[in-house]
């Protein structure tokens, strides 16, 4: 296959209208929270008010008196159960730090106590009767303070592990350190023209689904407990539940409807434990739902990350040594700590040719909000540094920032020794590149921002002053010989399929993706497609939405599967027409003979097979694991406009270029692209936490701004095809990647305009403010 | 137990109900207890929007209105905008337009539009930017759900004052 054939592709590669989107733009009942029974108990938490306290005594005996209380649960009375609360691959990368309920609190929003009664009042009034008695200890509230010596040990419960053999030493706060080397950094470094040495931070940010976390459990009539929840990860969900509550995976059944967005932070499970002890203790069903300040305070955050830069670079553009040491703050709880840090080298490093690499990854824990997987997943934290730096080094040896790339940038191929080196929790794959269309994205967005016209900052005058920036991108697509995905596709008499997939659809349209994957393979029409996705009980397994997995892993599974059914269906439509199968062929939902002249309907076939003669069922199944990570790339351009007396940065246009293979779906693939590239932008000019002993003070839409309708930056998407011979029809994958370029692109934009290079963000009015003013002095 | 139940007496989506309720009811908590799903919780606090519905025409958030201050007036939620066989224009434009990701601010989306679509004559950017403001989505960067909006709005424009 090659980029040629897709022209021919009649499903994939074309926009075909998302299959959920009537129901939702038409506001049926389809969440979480809409299916919860109106005599659902409502679950309600006490949190620590502390960053870092030991938990005295508990008395819930007056709150378990008040009315409408059903139940609370504390650590008293739970079981005591070590676990992870990141859904990853089994057994995680992450520490098992966490139980149900502990007699420690790390963190302002941790859990201390839990009511389910009648009503939300009855349930805070409850709340309000429980008596804590806490000793507070000192709380450790930056990477620095933890690493000291002496430093208040965070975890010291002695269950705290990892479950797989990787360095975890709770005890100086260490969650995890992984690194590699290639070359001879300190080599590279010597034979260098120019050297720079420079240090970045990146701030916490929260994910803002609109749809806050939402858990809701029931048990069925059979015993069993039912979770219906808004969850990237259900059959983690599954798993972990089982685990946390000391009973057998078999007991529960976890269903995923619709979800309200997620972008990581539902790769997480943070209610539906709680949910289920009630509902085994009550009998009820409970529903929990975190307000929007719970959904900041305790839900997961992106990790803060400070990276150290050092690279060396020929005056000839030839880069000599890039080492990278990151320090990543994990906040009270590990998961995804190691995982997080090792995407700041695996999905960064590999960009550009280098041949003498350092990289350090170290995580600490802080009594700070807890970091978990946030779209983009470490990349975002480095890409700021990295981008950052190629512009320095450009503007050092006097070469255009977009040559330099260019110059240097990986391509089909080539290989990198970062890709072996750094895996999840182990060694990576090594892997060369297939597709790489990242020349033609910076060529299409450098024509379409007016490249060009870019000027030298000390060229410009007045009170505001433009500027342009750019960055490339890479991230990956699913995790190799980790991940795994399963599909299976039944026939029905009208023709119709029950796609039946794990794969976890939380408002990205993989439904539909995989719907069209499907319909493709079988030569049918996407409308012909029931898709039924994560319910633990119903589908098969898939690691569920993460590491921008699902279209390049459960797409492939799901065309896997879809072309073990069309076997079953050339079969049954050559006996049908008395044909030997290899003269058979299916084309627009049809089995027909090569020349056209005898055919019978997919309807026909599925009613023969199931009413007439030979009877089966028509289904096909499959697994799916991929053997690599092929990036998508991507060339991000930006034009803002400096105010130097405000400092307010104002963006004019945004070009967001990607290659992304093939696009199964262009529009939904431009929706992934636009929203990612906003919600970046978003993050590198307004979103962040603000703390007061530990203690985050803008918890609402209101002091932690996310841009809106008015504040929306012109946002010019562009799909650069190219085709990925691993992928289902050439595809790799999308979501991700967009959300890493508007830091580092601003970040160079305004150097471009002002001579202000400000090495962490958001570009607040302030902070660039101040860094103008130390250009002028 | 509730001896003296207070009750709220409203037009919701063109039919005259009574509903028992309390003082401090929000509006968002008896809509969705009364069935009506689409009007939805994302933060409690009047920030986000996926609330909203219309009361006496203009774009309101549920979760801040108490139920019992709905008394008289008259109220709309997206349930009595479009059916599947047919979607409002402004739905079909979006479910065309690829505009709907997880859909959860949708709604709000709909009934912020409805409201300027009632209100306006003519729809010049900033004035639909200022209607639309108050709804927030995470997932799409406005893109594609103000050019459902704008290719709506742009035919009313063509069409003409409202003769209604």
């Amino acid at each position: 296959m090659s980029l040629e054939q897709t022209k021919n592709f009649k499903q994939v590669n074309h926009s075909v209208r998302k299959v959920d989107a009537v129901q939702l733009a038409l506001g049926k009942p389809s969440y979480v929270a809409d299916f919860a029974p109106r005599d659902a108990l409502i679950v309600k938490m006490l949190w620590s008010p502390h960053p870092h306290a030991k938990i005295v005594s508990v008395d819930v005996s007056a709150a378990e008196k008040m009315p409408g209380v059903k139940a609370v649960l504390w650590h008293g009375n739970v079981p005591r159960i070590a676990h992870c609360t990141a859904g990853q691959g089994f057994p995680e990368p992450s520490p098992y730090d966490t139980f149900m309920f502990d007699v420690k609190v790390r963190f302002v929003g941790d859990r201390v106590a839990a009511v389910a009664a009648e009503t939300e009042e009855q349930a805070k009034a409850a709340l309000a009767k429980i008596k804590v008695v806490y000793e507070k200890l000192t709380p450790v509230f930056s990477i620095d303070e933890a690493m000291a010596d002496g430093a208040p040990i965070i975890h010291d419960e002695p269950e705290a592990h990892v479950p797989i053999p990787i360095p975890y030493e709770p005890k100086k706060n260490l969650v995890a350190r992984v690194g590699c080397e290639a070359g001879d950094f300190e080599k590279g470094m010597q034979e260098a023209d120019f050297t720079f040495d420079d240090t970045y931070e990146t701030p916490y940010a929260q994910h803002c689904p609109i749809e806050p976390y939402v858990s809701l459990a029931q048990i069925d009539s059979a015993g069993r407990i039912v979770i219906t929840t808004s969850t990237q990860v259900p059959f983690h969900c599954r798993r972990i539940v089982a685990q946390t509550l000391g009973i057998p995976v078999q007991k529960i059944r976890v269903i995923k409807p619709r979800i309200g967005g997620g972008f990581g932070s539902k790769q997480e499970i943070l209610l539906e434990d709680v949910v289920a002890m009630f509902a085994l203790r009550t009998g009820r069903p409970c529903f929990w739902q975190f307000t929007r300040e719970e959904n900041f305070r305790t839900g997961r955050t992106r990790h803060p990350i400070r990276v150290r830069i050092r690279t060396g670079i020929k005056k000839d553009g030839t880069i000599t040594a890039i080492g990278m040491d990151c320090w990543n703050n994990t906040g009270a709880y590990g998961g995804h700590g190691l995982t997080v840090v090792s995407c700041c080298g695996s999905k960064v490093l590999p960009l550009y040719r280098c041949e003498n690499i350092h990289f350090l990854g170290k995580v600490y824990y802080t009594n700070l909000p807890v970091g978990g997987a946030y779209r983009g997943f470490g990349a975002t934290q480095a890409f700021f540094a990295m981008e950052s730096t190629m512009d320095k080094m450009a503007e050092a040896i006097g070469m255009d920032p977009l040559k330099l790339r260019q110059l240097n940038h990986i391509k089909s191929g080539e290989g990198s020794p970062v890709f072996a080196a750094l895996g999840e929790g182990k060694e990576g794959v090594p892997m060369t590149v297939g597709s790489c269309a990242l020349g033609e994205c910076i060529t299409k967005g450098a024509a379409e921002i007016g490249w060009q016209n870019r000027a030298d900052w000390r060229t410009k005058t007045g009170r505001y002053r433009r500027g342009l920036g750019m960055a490339c991108l890479m991230q990956g697509s699913s995790i190799p010989h980790i991940d795994m995905g399963g599909a299976s596709i039944k026939m029905n008499e009208d023709g119709s399929f029950n796609l039946l997939v794990g794969a976890t659809d939380l408002g990205t349209g993989s439904d539909t993706v995989l719907a069209q994957i499907a319909a493709e393979e079988l030569a049918t029409t996407t409308d012909k497609m029931i898709v039924y996705s994560s319910d633990t009980d119903m589908t098969p397994f898939d690691v569920g939405a993460y590491a921008s997995s699902t279209t390049y892993l459960s797409g492939e599974a799901a065309r896997k599967a879809a072309a073990d059914a069309k076997r079953q269906i050339l079969h049954t439509g050559a006996e049908m027409l008395n044909l030997p199968e290899d003269q058979v062929v299916c084309k627009d939902a049809h089995v027909q003979s090569k020349d056209g002249q005898h055919k019978v309907s997919y309807g026909d076939i599925s009613c023969y097979s199931l009413y007439s003669k030979n009877q089966y069922q028509i289904i096909g199944t499959a697994s799916h694991v991929t053997h690599k990570s092929p990036p998508p790339f991507a060339a991000h351009f930006a034009e803002i406009e400096v105010d130097t007396w405000t400092g307010i940065v104002k963006v004019l246009k945004y070009v967001s270029t990607i290659d992304c293979g093939t696009a199964i779906n262009p529009a939904l693939c431009e929706g992934q692209t636009e929203g990612g590239t906003l919600n970046g932008i978003s993050y590198a000019l307004t979103e962040q936490y603000l703390f007061k002993n530990g203690r985050m003070t803008n918890a609402s839409f209101t002091d932690y701004h996310i841009f809106s309708m008015r504040d929306r930056a012109p946002i010019k998407a562009i799909l650069v095809p190219s085709y990925e011979d691993t992928g289902p029809f050439g595809a790799k994958s999308v979501s991700e990647i967009c959300i890493n370029g508007p830091a580092p692109v601003f970040g160079n934009a305004i150097y471009n305009a002002t001579g202000a290079r400000l090495n962490e963000f958001p570009f607040t009015p302030e902070k660039v403010l101040e860094a103008i003013r130390a250009v002028k002095q | 137990m509730i001896k003296h139940p207070h009750t709220v007496t409203f037009t919701l989506n063109g039919e005259l109900k009574t509903f028992i309720t309390r003082p401090d009811e929000k509006l968002l908590d008896l809509l969705r207890r009364e069935g009506y799903k689409g009007t939805k919780y994302g933060c409690g606090q009047g920030t986000c929007g996926a609330c909203t519905v219309l009361m006496d025409g203009r774009a309101v958030y549920a979760c801040l209105l108490f139920a019992m201050q709905a008394e008289n007036r008259n109220v709309r939620t997206i349930e009595s905008v479009g059916t599947h066989e047919k979607p409002s224009e402004f739905q079909q434009e979006l479910i065309d337009g690829a505009a709907v990701q997880c859909g959860f601010c949708i709604p709000g989306m709909i009934m912020s539009a409805e409201a300027l679509m009632q209100a306006e004559e003519v729809y010049p950017d900033d004035i639909v930017r200022e209607y639309m403001d108050g709804n927030l989505c995470r997932c799409t960067g406005y893109e594609k759900i103000w050019g459902a909006l704008r290719r709506v709005l742009d035919r009313r424009e063509a069409a003409g004052p409202k003769t209604k």
